[in-house]
């Protein structure tokens, strides 16, 4: 997938003159500071976002096969109604048969191990719970292309652990995850390789071992230190 | 649970409620005035007349003006009122086939026990009336072009009085049904003219009382009419003449005659006079 | 003497005038509120979801039909359907069907302006999840009201609400003929213009307490929806 994009927010450029290629295999990690782009970059990829210029093509092909992306929003929003029903309506969305639909919720609860609040309204979960019935909804999608917007922000190490474990599995079976974060230990264990953005700009994209070891901007030598990049 | 099959069984019960109440078809509308309504005369013979016949009479009670317009309209299929000058223009015009006199009544002066104007116990309405202009005396009319609203500006004039151009700020024209009008005197200490029948069944009297009856001159007279239906086709003509029939055959005449309140005799039958 | 007997006698005894009067009153109130709300719900989700030149016009005229004053609806209603205006053939003027008509012209309104708000706010919070999950305009209406159900039974509340209340619409267009188009309301101008205030208070307080009474069975089951369905 190539992402050329300028995204302008009246006058102001909130994504500027960005030109990145996601290529199968293991997950591409979105790391900068609060306001750097990564959500608007995420959303854009999503087709969510007009741009104002440049454009999202999916192997040669403009726009193609939107159906198999699937999202994860930094704040999901619940539906009104249980968890289950939330991963049904997705099922659903998706095309998945009725009949099928009943052991997929179940599945899939397991998996981001939610199965006990199955008939719990989605809603009156915890932050963290919440966050891991929208990744729920979001694989429900069966997506070939997974973009998660900080999806370990609000949980705790066990559920962050077992996050970890569902991209990692979820990318062993082929699907492109690209992901932000601001935890740059879960890009060392995640990430193929990393975008570093700041300020809507591009700084740095390359392979993850390459990006730790030797940084090739000064603003990325600084942000791996942990000194604030403003 | 709200569902699709709730919300259908609603909008099914929502229709089948209200269905029935076209079913039964054997009734007819009659366009009457407050007077025969809230004197509760409809409420003793109409019941006489449906044991009798089966069939159902729907009463409107509206001011006479309103109530002539509503069979003009051809949303009545009879009109009982009491204006006969208007009655007779109503069949002139085609609008009503036939004008059957039924019944009198008699208006009574009514006004508060202190008799600001003077007036209690004349004789002579005319005498009266001019007596409470001349006192600036409060008056409540009905202004609402009913039958008792026309007989009130009747009496004026009878009385020399013009009373468009010489009421003041004591003649008071509410523009409302009878009813209204005993209200508006009664929390006023104000003098009105009232059909005796609504009056006697009017509870909230407080200081009121009769001041002057009996004057020939305040008889009522009411006419009952079917409407034509040569100029509405929905007029349920025979059900309506078997009402009209029975109004006025000894059988009506003395189910009238026989209503009274406290005693006392509303309505004076005379379906037999040809001049009423 | 009837009318010293008080209303409430006449509901303690049972009396069947009164029950009839108070059957025709909710049948017809509850009627008009279930044909507006079938009318306003749907158009109120589609003027929120909707965009288009006017529409601020529309929203505008809308919310200030809420306050449509009932006589002159009630007029407008009698000149359509008297036998001497455009749907006299259809025969419904001083029937029941006419007050259900007059009503749901009054209370669509109300539940179409309060169905838009409700719509629309609940828009802002699901609209990039429907995006994301490819969701259909019919399907994204669909979605919007059902989620928002038990916040719309505020808007049929309002609206019955008003039904219940009003009585210068349906005087003109049932013309209050005892034991068929006599309800509550037009009881209650009845003996207040017979001067019998007592009954006509008692009357009063009757309605009040029915109309408390639909309400709060109608908060419980919001209340109980909320708790399943969140
Ligand atoms: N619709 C918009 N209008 C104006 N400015 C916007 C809009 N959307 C985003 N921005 C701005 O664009 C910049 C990038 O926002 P974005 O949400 O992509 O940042 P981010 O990298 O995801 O930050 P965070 O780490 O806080 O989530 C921010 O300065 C934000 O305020
Ligand atoms: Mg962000």
């Amino acid at each position: 997938m190539l992402v050329e994009a300028r995204i302008l927010a009246g006058e102001v450029a909130i994504l500027d003159g960005l030109s990145l290629t996601f290529s199968a295999g293991p997950p591409t990690v979105l790391i900068g500071p609060n306001g750097a782009g990564k959500t608007t970059l995420l959303r854009a990829a999503m087709g969510l976002l007009p741009l104002t210029s440049g454009r999202v093509t999916w192997g040669g092909r403009e726009q193609a096969a939107p159906d198999r992306r699937a999202i994860l929003f930094q704040r999901p929003a619940m539906l009104r109604r249980s968890a289950a029903g939330n991963v049904r309506y997705a099922l659903a969305a998706a095309g998945v048969p009725r009949a099928q639909r009943a052991a997929r919720i179940e599945e899939l609860l397991a998996l981001v191990g939610l199965e006990k609040f199955a008939a719990r309204p989605a809603r009156r979960l915890s932050g963290g719970e919440q966050q891991r019935l929208a990744l729920a909804r979001a694989l429900a999608r069966n997506p070939a292309l997974l973009l998660l917007d900080e999806p370990a922000a609000s949980l705790d190490p066990a559920a962050t652990k077992a996050i970890e474990d569902i991209v990692r599995a979820v990318a062993a079976r082929g699907v492109k995850v690209v992901m932000s974060t601001h935890d740059l230990g879960q890009a060392k264990r995640l990430a193929g390789d990393v975008v570093l953005l700041h300020r809507g700009r591009l700084l740095e994209h390359t392979p993850a071992a390459q990006f730790f070891a030797q940084p090739r901007t000064q603003e990325a030598r600084k942000f791996i230190a942990g000194e604030l990049l403003v | 649970m709200l569902n699709r099959r709730s919300l259908i069984a609603a909008v099914a019960l929502g229709l089948a409620a209200i269905a029935p109440a076209t079913a039964q078809e054997k009734s007819i509308v009659v366009s009457s005035t407050t007077s025969t309504q809230d004197s509760g005369l409809f409420g003793h013979i109409l019941p006489l007349f449906k044991a009798k016949t089966g069939i159902e009479v729907k009463v409107l009670s509206q001011g006479t003006g309103q109530a002539l317009d509503t069979g003009r309209r051809g949303d009545a299929d009879v009109v009982f009122v009491h204006a006969k000058a208007q009655e007779e223009k109503f069949v002139a015009d085609g609008f009503g086939v036939k004008r059957f006199p039924v019944m009198y009544n008699d208006f009574v002066l009514i006004g508060p026990k202190s008799d600001p104007a003077g007036i209690k116990g004349m004789k002579d309405v005319g005498a009266a009336l001019k007596q409470i202009m001349a006192k600036q005396a409060s008056f409540i009319s009905r202004g609402d072009k009913s039958g008792t609203h026309s007989a009130e500006l009747n009496l004026w004039k009878a009385a020399g009085i013009d009373i468009e151009k010489d009421k003041g700020a004591w003649y008071k024209s509410i523009g409302q049904g009878m009813g209204a009008a005993l209200n508006t005197a009664s929390a006023g200490n104000a003098y009105v003219l009232a059909d005796r029948a609504t009056w006697i069944s009017f509870k909230n009297r407080g200081d009121l009382a009769i001041a002057v009856e009996g004057d020939k001159r305040l008889f009522n007279q009411y006419g009952v009419m079917l409407v034509n239906p040569a100029k509405h086709a929905n007029v349920k003509k025979d059900y309506g003449q078997a009402f009209i029939d029975w109004l006025v055959s000894d059988e009506g005449q003395k189910a009238i005659a026989s209503y009274k309140i406290n005693g006392e005799q509303l309505f004076y039958t005379n379906a037999k006079d040809p001049s009423a | 003497m009837p009318g010293d007997v008080s209303a409430f006698d006449l509901v303690l005894s049972g009396d069947p005038g009164l029950y009839a009067i108070v059957r025709l009153s909710l049948l017809v109130s509850l009627s008009a509120v279930l044909f507006a709300a079938l009318i306003g719900v749907p158009a109120g989700a589609l003027l929120a979801l909707t965009r288009f030149r006017g529409r601020e016009a529309v929203i505008v005229v809308l919310n200030a039909m809420m306050g449509l004053p009932p006589v002159v609806v009630g007029l407008a209603i009698f000149l359509l359907l008297s036998r001497s205006g455009p749907l006299g053939s259809w025969g419904l003027l001083f029937t029941p069907q006419a007050m259900v008509i007059a009503q749901t012209v009054l209370v669509a309104p109300i539940i179409a302006a309060l169905t838009r708000q409700t719509i629309e706010d609940l828009w802002v919070e699901y609209r990039e999840e429907l995006a994301a999950m490819n969701i259909g305009p019919a399907r994204r209406v669909a979605t919007l009201v059902w989620d928002a159900r038990f916040s719309l039974v505020t808007a049929l509340l309002a609206g019955f609400g008003r039904a219940a209340a009003e009585v210068g619409a349906i005087i003109v267009v049932g013309g209050n003929i005892e034991g068929f188009t006599r309800t509550m309301t037009t009881a209650i101008a009845l003996e207040t213009s017979k001067g019998d205030l007592p009954l006509a208070i008692g009357l009063g307080i009757v309605l009040i307490s029915i109309v408390i009474l639909i309400n709060a069975l109608a908060w419980g089951a919001r209340r109980a929806g909320e708790r399943y369905a969140g």
